[in-house]
């Protein structure tokens, strides 16, 4: 096992710049994963630690190694394909000792890892199928054996689950959870499913547009977002952006979101925000969660408002609702006996607590 | 796979509904249509392939003159003769040595093809095919003016070197040499188009999967090149095999069997015999005893194709 470093890493594809200059630090035993819409660098970045692309510059460290130009065959790592690149002809046995048959290891010793293996991911009976006639949530165990029995000093995954359905997808997440938990590892994972990202991550790297928007915790993504991407990425449904602006209402700091609607600052968001010109054109961001109905004993810093909603999603367990505010969509999670129809009018209540700033021109949250 | 899980259905149903005469059931049935569908075809090959195939049979039982029937004396006949085992030990040698060249050539070509970038390739696939396209009866003309043993450029060359002059079609081995050659130019590009294929229907995920596992560049092409390309490997060898025994243009131009029948292959020998010597007989006899050769090698591989073939 080993850490893992990334040193101002950059990706050319003639003229295009896939990956610009990433810089990051996984260390031994951490679970990182790299998530990010299409085309934002991630699966580049975890191609080139593996080995599979050449970098056009930077440096990438194994254990404390330059490996810029050692062969992927030579970095110990395993990697997880998306579509499991399980070799068709062998067996489940035969696919998972294949590294170690390369590497020449006694038979006893491969017999006994590859057993250990299928225990571990629970395919000891598939052991001597083929790939074809394994479904895809048990290939995709297959190919993490390939991976375990190899005892490597980095895991890399790359979008494993993108194949299997939802409710596989689901499982197969807790079992990924589970083997860390077990062998740990240190994993790279890559995917586009940021509820993946946030469930399985020791720390998330959010990437876009080849570069790296933010890292952190996935509490620290959600609650403290950098910028407007990693707000607005994070979380589903996501965050709501409503245009805003800042104003000295006797004596207090208000935003005002309408014309009609606008809500004194919490004390502590007031000293804040305080500085800032008032003619700033900012963003306010509200997760839908703290959007929800109104009732008689609001908390300091909720504050209601009546509006009309368009549309309503019930989900069991909470109802999603949908309402304008001056041309901005908005979305906000109700109580599913709060009475929320299509059409009618609604009280609701905004948590300021929770609330974000953002400035509108740059995208950074204050 | 559709059709074995409808039936039970479609026949269930029906039943209960209201006895059907057995026609109407008949053409209600999908495999029925599916035969109705393809019974043209089946009456054309039986007209073009079965009839032919059934009238040599019947000639190879009659005397040279065709008037009485000889049952397998033709065939006594031919076991008792020299030249006809040097013909079977001449066919096998020659269409065993071009197709293993052929596979061989075709599979390193068909790489080398692979790994040109994507831009360039097209010209070089239709460079080299050209020899495939050109007629073999052409192209072996050209060939025969290269063997020519007084003026051609291949001994013109070899002399600057002090090599030769090598009698190409006049000596026995060599001539066989030559045929062989010329057969191999005339089938590698299809194997190379084959297999180029059949490379690029192997996923490039399977080839990092061995990079990382640690799979050197023979060892890729030894556990997922070769694995993968194994039915068309072996369906491509069976086709070539079948058609280099049958072939007979380029050793009919090249030697015409000689120097001194060295270079007779089945077809070539039949001709000889049938057409030039005018015993139909025999040489239907001689033609017809590629059947059983052909037949085995053909169980054989097709046998593991499809023992292979749920694999992929």
């Amino acid at each position: 096992m080993a850490d893992v470093a990334l040193r101002k890493v950059v990706k050319r594809y003639d003229d295009v710049e896939a990956v610009r200059g990433i810089d990051l630090d996984i260390a031994d035993h951490e679970f990182i994963v790299l998530v990010g819409p299409s085309g934002c660098g991630k699966s580049t970045t975890l191609r080139m630690i593996a080995g599979l692309e050449d970098i056009s510059d930077g440096d990438i460290m194994i254990g404390g190694d330059v490996v810029n130009d050692v062969p992927p065959k030579d970095r110990d790592i395993a990697m997880v394909f998306q579509n499991y690149a399980l070799y068709p002809h062998m067996t489940v046995a035969e696919n998972m000792s294949f590294g170690l048959r390369l590497k020449h290891y006694p038979k006893a010793e491969i017999k006994a890892r590859v057993t250990e293996a299928a225990r571990l991911l629970d395919i000891t009976d598939l052991i001597d199928r083929k790939p074809k006639q394994l479904s895809g949530g048990q290939r995709q165990r297959v190919a993490m054996g390939r991976a375990i029995v190899r005892n490597p000093k980095v895991f890399l995954f790359d979008e494993p689950l993108s194949n299997l359905d939802a409710k596989l997808r689901v499982q197969m997440r807790i079992e990924i959870k589970k083997v860390h938990q077990k062998v740990r590892t240190t994993t790279v994972y890559v995917t586009h499913d940021q509820v993946e990202a946030m469930t399985l991550a020791d720390r998330v790297v959010v990437m876009n547009k080849g570069r790296i928007e933010q890292i952190g915790t996935p509490n620290e993504l959600y609650h403290k977002p950098a910028t407007r991407f990693v707000a607005g990425f994070i979380g589903s449904p996501a965050m709501n952006f409503i245009p805003c602006r800042l104003e000295d209402v006797g004596g207090t700091l208000q935003i005002r979101l309408t014309d009609r609607i606008a809500f004194a600052l919490p004390p502590a968001r007031a000293a804040r925000y305080n500085a800032l010109p008032r003619t700033e054109k900012l963003l306010l961001g509200i997760r839908p969660e703290h959007l929800t109905e109104s009732h008689a004993h609001l908390g300091p810093g909720v504050e209601s408002f009546d509006t009309v909603l368009d549309v309503t999603e019930p989900m069991g367990m909470e109802t999603l609702v949908y309402f304008g505010l001056d041309g901005t969509p908005v979305c906000g999670r109700v109580d599913p006996n709060a009475g929320a129809k299509d059409g009618a009018p609604m009280r609701l209540a905004m948590d300021l607590n929770n609330m974000h700033l953002l400035n509108e021109a740059t995208g950074v949250v204050i | 796979m559709a059709d074995v899980a409808l039936q039970p259905n479609t026949v269930g149903a029906a039943q209960p509904v209201r006895k059907r005469s057995g026609l109407q059931k008949a053409l209600k049935r999908k495999s029925t249509a599916a035969f109705l569908m393809t019974l043209p075809l089946i009456i054309l090959i039986a007209l073009l392939v079965l009839y032919p195939a059934f009238y040599s049979l019947h000639l190879a039982t009659l005397n040279k003159s065709m008037q009485r029937f000889v049952g397998l004396g033709n065939f006594e006949f031919l076991f008792k003769r020299d030249t006809f085992w040097l013909v079977v030990k001449q066919s096998c040698i020659f269409a065993i040595t071009a197709v293993l060249f052929k596979a061989l050539i075709g599979f390193i070509v068909a790489h080398f093809v692979h790994n040109i970038p994507a831009k360039g390739q097209r010209k070089w696939r239709g460079m080299l095919l050209v020899p495939w396209v050109i007629p073999p009866a052409m192209s072996t003309l050209a060939w025969l003016w290269l063997f020519d043993p007084s003026y051609s450029a291949f001994n013109y060359t070899l002399s600057f070197f002090g090599i030769g002059p090598i009698p190409w079609t006049g000596d026995a081995d060599w001539a066989r040499f030559s045929v062989i050659l010329v057969n191999v130019w005339y089938g590698a590009p299809f194997f190379m188009i084959m297999y180029l294929a059949s490379l690029k229907s192997v996923p490039e995920q399977l080839y990092e999967a061995a990079a990382i596992d640690g799979a050197n560049w023979w060892q890729r092409i030894w556990y997922v090149t070769l694995p993968m390309m194994r039915n068309i490997i072996a369906i491509t060898t069976l086709f070539s095999l079948i058609v280099t025994f049958a072939n007979f243009d380029i050793v009919r131009i090249l030697t015409a069997g000689g120097p001194l029948d060295h270079t007779h292959i089945f077809a070539t020998w039949a001709f000889r015999i049938g057409i030039e010597g005018s015993d139909i007989p025999l040489g239907a006899s001689v033609s017809l005893f590629m059947v059983p050769i052909l037949a085995v090698a053909a169980i054989f591989i097709l046998r593991d194709v499809n023992k292979r073939g749920n694999e992929a």
